[in-house]
């Protein structure tokens, strides 16, 4: 007994998080949620919303993972890859456009390696901040101006309509978006076959290898360059997959990069070296937002005579800063040891 | 031969710790206010200054305060665009409410609560460190967002949200010509460019440089942490407070709170890396660069002959800036003031090579 | 030893080349003489500009088309110039700034194209004496002549919009006592735009009875995922959507998503046209929008553009753009703004170029009756406008539209109760006139 209550002290920051976490998801329930069950939609609503956000972090944490960058042009990447598959949808059969699209995404690869990581090598993170923000830039830009601005379909041939499940046992039903499902699975899958990739292939502990400290990797011969083309390569394929299912989700048009703002959180809550860390992020901010907007800003409307809520935005960036001052890496980054 | 310091010899300390020790960096610098307080109010047109230099100056205010959070003290913040929501919110709630004062007090006013504002968002940074922190204020540019579309107060219970401003009262002098709105912008650009100069030869300005070099090391000997990285965000906030309030009542006009949104944010930080982190002179590179480029793009096709469509030249404008700052990021990483610095030392062995 | 010096043939070609520099100068300041002005304030990037480029399309080919059948305004062609705005308010300012002093007498007037733009500019337009033209947008209290002097949104503001759109949920309801009890949600875009109508709303919420429900959706509205969860929520009987570029297309996505009945979701006039249903097709079956009185559909004046503009190659955008929703309302703007221009030429001389104060007076006095419109090709569009000193409407009707599936049905026309609106719009054009010091003009400062 007395052990434990050692250890809850020391840990006094996670129990508190944990505690809040629970009060959280209680209280709406207590406070006035209609139903249980409409308490169980907003859950499920946003663990499929979180599943759909780490899918886009995923990008940011494959390239920071093996190359230190914090790639900023993530959510451009998105749009430019659904933007090539949409249009060359067109005109050619969408399995092709896909294939066509991906090999857009491997030039694009090589010519950020050649153009941009090459010159800047050994540079600050900060400038390599800087400069994925200025290719994040050019591809929104060189993205409309060859694929055009309007809104553009990309037909997945996903079911649109919603399925109501346990209509007995709520009222009205738990509403699931089979769509959001689909969505999940291929995420689930493409986690699945990442995982796979980096453990069982040589490409994949050259990439791990080169993560962990690329001198020592480049020492024993691991081609530096070509395993960056590699990773924003596999980066580039996320971002297609991602904009194949958020472009089926919403339509293809710019703000589509806008997403990924609403990934960073996610990428940096997981801290940005883990891959499962992307997708307990997403889960967490995906959940956390979804109850923030549909509760607590319905609270704060009522209790200020504001004209609505509207606080997902800020609140998904508030409850990734309270998980920072808690854990500053991240939940499952590596810690960061200064030597002076 | 020109820009030799022969003969220039101090001797007194403080001759010898001046802001430009070289008798041609003073003439040159006194030439230059001169002309931008005598010269250029006769000779630019009212477009010119309107749409460009009284743009360009604000943001070098706030690009002077985001380089000394991110270039002096080593923070990065993507929120400076909301602190300069705050200025102008705050001066606009002022000057309505409150319409005895100058606007000198109200410009103060708004610049310290941004500071203050800037200090509750900065207490993170004393635990979350690097790209991190990024998080922490981007967090405070959204929730400030919300708090001035939302809460109607401060939008004076305007039922769009939108806010619009009375011409400004200074001294007893009514600031409507752009010619007299270019002058107060100078006047408090040239003030707070001083005193930005000087805070970061101060002690605190190396408290702020050490921070960003090493800061374990630093707190090892002695700067605290907490005093350094909160000050950084206390003066960086002001300063984006008084060029948002400055930016909404003397350029814009009329605003709602989509003009403080991110994109400003990412305009201003470019600004600075653009200019080169931690130099005052390459705050303004960065602001004139930032000013002038998208005219420039906008009119240069025209002139050259070639006939494009509005769409197509915003696209042309993104391609090319971001195409520029790899560029300049790839030639010298340190921005403009770096090749401003290399050119002054070229000339001080001028005609010699070497 | 070289030619380091200029010899005397160098002279004479410098002098031949200033000569003739001066004669093209000269020239094209006797050709300037005899052109309007008209600037066009776009947006083609960005997430507005689905909606924002057919818009620009309507508003540049009936400038072309004025000057391909009509051979300009009494003589006096029409030239204009683009500017990207991207519907952000500093850029609009600084397009405003660089094109308002071009052409021989200035800029005629300007249609900024977005609500945020228009608060900005209505501060500059009465100094630089400029019209604003905010056809179904803009600040809804401008619509008093009285104050604003300089504004005109003509055809509409938002709160007529409002109106039309209770009036129609008491029509399908049966009446506007059958209001009392229901729930009506706003989902609306989280800026100026989306917050005019709220005082209208909230002032038939106390008239009628019903319970007014309002979300907001944060800018550019491409996830909405809890907004529609609060729907599902709130379980209201009607959803009005008051939003612009990709958050109509996504709300109707969400909609389906959510399975919220698209027949009891409407749509303002900025709601309601092809790109925001287009891609969701079926999906936004049963949904209808507001039009300013007329929707999609290819009448005389398309046809005019399709002959004289398109069949030379002259076209703005594609072809099969002519006859959209959004095109149509460029169309209409436009045709405003030039009978604007006409009428000033009628008072203050034919032929000759007009300036920004003229062409005020125009707006002020545009009388267009059927005979009028007819000849224009916009006898089915349109009907008769009358504007006056006070009222700067002209005509307050909108019809509502139905997608099948694959077309917009037009619906019933309905007329703005202007007994509600004029009120409130004079009260609030007063409190903005005590803040800025303004008068009020009476109607004796109107002759003239």
């Amino acid at each position: 007994m007395p052990l434990a209550i050692g250890r809850l002290r020391r840990h006094w920051p996670v129990v508190l998080l944990a505690m809040l976490l629970v009060v959280g998801l209680v209280a709406p329930l207590a406070g006035g949620a209609a139903t249980s069950g409409f308490f169980l939609e907003v859950l499920l609503g946003g663990l499929m919303a979180g599943v759909l956000y780490s899918l886009v972090a995923l990008g940011f944490v494959l390239i920071y993972k093996a190359s230190g960058v914090f790639n900023f042009a993530q959510g451009a990447m998105v749009l430019f890859a659904a933007l090539a598959t949409a249009r060359l949808a067109e005109q050619f059969p969408l399995p092709l456009a896909v294939v066509m699209a991906l090999g857009l995404m491997i030039g694009f690869a090589w010519l950020v390696e050649r153009l941009v990581l090459r010159p800047l090598v050994n540079q600050s993170a900060a400038t390599l901040l800087m400069a994925t923000l200025g290719i994040s830039i050019f591809l929104e830009g060189f993205g409309q101006a060859v694929w055009g601005n309007d809104i553009y379909r990309i037909d997945l041939g996903l079911p649109k309509d919603p399925m109501i499940v346990g209509a007995r046992l709520f009222d009205g039903g738990i509403l699931i978006s089979r769509e959001d499902l689909v969505a999940a699975s291929v995420v689930a899958a493409l986690v699945l076959a990442l995982s796979l990739f980096f453990q069982k292939t040589a490409t994949g502990r050259a990439l791990r290898a080169v993560a962990d400290d690329h001198l020592a990797a480049q020492s024993i011969g691991i081609p530096l360059n070509r395993i960056w083309v590699i990773v924003w390569s596999v980066a580039g394929f996320v971002a297609l997959v991602a904009g194949l299912v958020w472009g089926s989700k919403l339509g293809v048009q710019f703000s589509l990069s806008q997403v990924a703002l609403k990934a960073l959180p996610v990428a940096i809550l997981g801290g940005l070296t883990s891959i499962p860390g992307a997708i307990v992020g997403g889960l967490i901010v995906g959940v956390g937002e979804k109850f923030a907007d549909v509760f607590l800003g319905q609270a704060l409307a009522r209790w200020f005579n504001l004209e609505g809520g509207g606080i997902e935005q800020w609140f998904a960036y508030v409850l990734v800063l309270a998980f920072l001052l808690v854990r500053p890496e991240g939940l499952f980054g590596e810690r960061h040891i200064d030597r002076v | 031969m020109l820009y030799r310091e022969n003969g220039q010899f101090k001797t007194t300390y403080s001759a010898d710790q001046q802001l430009m020790p070289i008798a041609q960096d003073r003439w040159l610098m006194i030439a230059l206010v001169a002309s931008s307080f005598l010269a250029v109010p006769l000779l630019a047109s009212d477009y010119a200054l309107r749409a460009l230099i009284i743009p360009f100056l604000i943001l070098t205010i706030a690009a002077i305060g985001l380089n000394i959070l991110v270039g002096y003290c080593g923070q990065i913040s993507l929120g400076s665009a909301g602190f300069m929501g705050v200025g102008a919110y705050v001066a606009f709630n002022l000057t309505l409410r409150v319409p005895q004062l100058d606007f000198l007090v109200v410009l103060l006013l708004s610049g310290g609560s941004a500071a203050l504002i800037g200090i509750g968002f900065g207490i993170p940074s004393l635990r979350i460190k690097g790209l991190y922190l990024a998080v922490a204020t981007l967090a405070a540019q959204f929730f400030l967002d919300w708090v001035f579309a939302r809460i109607r107060w401060f939008t004076a219970d305007s039922s769009s949200g939108s806010v619009s401003t009375n011409p400004i009262e200074m001294l007893g002098w009514t600031v409507e010509r752009p010619v007299d709105k270019y002058l107060l912008v100078l006047g408090v650009v040239c003030l707070l460019t001083l005193a930005a100069k000087n805070l970061t030869r101060s002690y605190i300005g190396r408290a702020w440089m050490a921070t960003r070099d090493m800061d374990v090391a630093a707190e090892v000997i002695g700067v605290r942490p907490l005093t350094a990285k909160l000050s950084a965000f206390a003066v960086s906030s002001f300063y984006a407070g008084v060029a948002g309030a400055l930016w909404g009542f003397v350029y814009l006009g009329s605003w709602e709170p989509a003009a403080f949104g991110v994109s400003m944010s990412l305009n201003v930080l470019f600004m600075i890396i653009i200019g080169g982190l931690g130099s005052m002179v390459g705050s303004f590179f960065g602001a004139a660069f930032l000013v002038v480029l998208p005219l420039l793009l906008n009119q240069i096709p025209g002139m050259v002959g070639i006939d494009l469509s509005t769409a197509m030249k915003s696209h042309m404008e993104s391609m090319i800036f971001g195409g520029l700052i790899v560029l300049f990021l790839a030639i010298e990483p340190h921005g403009l003031a770096r090749l401003w610095a290399i050119g002054k030392e070229k000339l001080r062995i001028w005609p010699f090579p070497h | 030893m070289n030619t380091t010096m200029p010899n005397w043939s160098d002279w004479i070609a410098a002098a031949a080349c200033a000569a003739a520099l001066t004669a093209i100068a000269a020239a094209e300041d006797a050709a300037a003489a005899k052109e309007q002005f008209i600037p066009l304030l776009v947006y083609r990037t960005g997430p507005y500009a689905p909606n924002g480029t057919p818009w620009a399309d309507g508003k540049q080919d009936y400038l072309k088309l004025i000057n391909a059948r009509d051979g300009g305004v009494n003589g006096v062609k029409l030239t204009y110039e683009e500017c990207e705005t991207e519907y952000k308010t500093d850029r609009g300012v600084e397009c405003y700034e660089r094109l308002k002093g071009k052409g021989p007498t200035g800029a005629a007037l300007f249609d900024p194209q977005s609500t945020g733009i228009t608060f900005a500019l209505t501060e500059r337009a009465p100094v630089d004496k400029i019209p604003l033209i905010t056809v179904g947008y803009g600040r809804s209290e401008s619509q008093d002549g009285d104050v604003f002097m300089w504004n005109f949104p003509l055809l509409g503001t938002y709160w007529t919009a409002a109106d039309v759109l209770m009036q129609h949920i008491a029509k399908k309801e049966g009446g506007f006592d059958k209001l009392k009890g229901k729930k009506i949600a706003l989902v609306f875009h989280d800026s100026p735009f989306g917050k005019e109508p709220i005082p209208m709303l909230e002032e038939g919420a106390r008239l009628h009875g019903f319970e007014l429900i309002k979300i907001p959706v944060t800018p550019p509205g491409v996830e909405q995922k809890s907004v529609w969860l609060q729907v599902r929520q709130q379980r209201p009987d009607y959803v009005l959507l008051w939003g612009w570029g990709v958050m109509n297309s996504t709300a109707l996505k969400e909609a389906q998503a959510t399975a919220f009945p698209r027949d009891h979701m409407l749509g303002v006039w900025w709601s309601g046209a092809e790109p925001d249903v287009k891609d969701v097709g079926e999906g936004a079956k049963g949904y209808s929008a507001l039009t300013i009185q007329y929707g999609a559909g290819v009448s005389n004046v398309q046809k005019d553009i399709l002959k004289y503009v398109y069949d030379k190659g002259q076209g703005t955008g594609p072809r099969e753009e002519v006859g959209t929703v959004l095109y149509n309302r460029g169309l209409l703007i436009q045709m405003l703004s030039v009978e604007a221009v006409r009428r000033a030429q009628e008072h203050f001389g034919k032929g000759k170029p007009m300036t920004g104060e003229q062409v005020r007076w125009g707006l002020e006095n545009l009388a267009l009756d059927q005979k009028r419109l007819d000849a224009l090709g916009f006898g089915e569009m349109l009907k008769p406008v009358h504007t006056s000193c006070s009222d700067h409407v002209g005509a307050s009707y909108a019809r509502i539209q139905t997608w099948d599936g694959s077309h917009w049905v037009p619906g019933d026309l309905y007329e703005a109760n202007q007994q509600i609106i004029t009120p409130m719009a004079h009260s609030a054009a007063d409190a903005y006139a005590t803040s800025k010091k303004i008068t009020p003009r009476t109607p004796q400062d109107c002759r003239g």
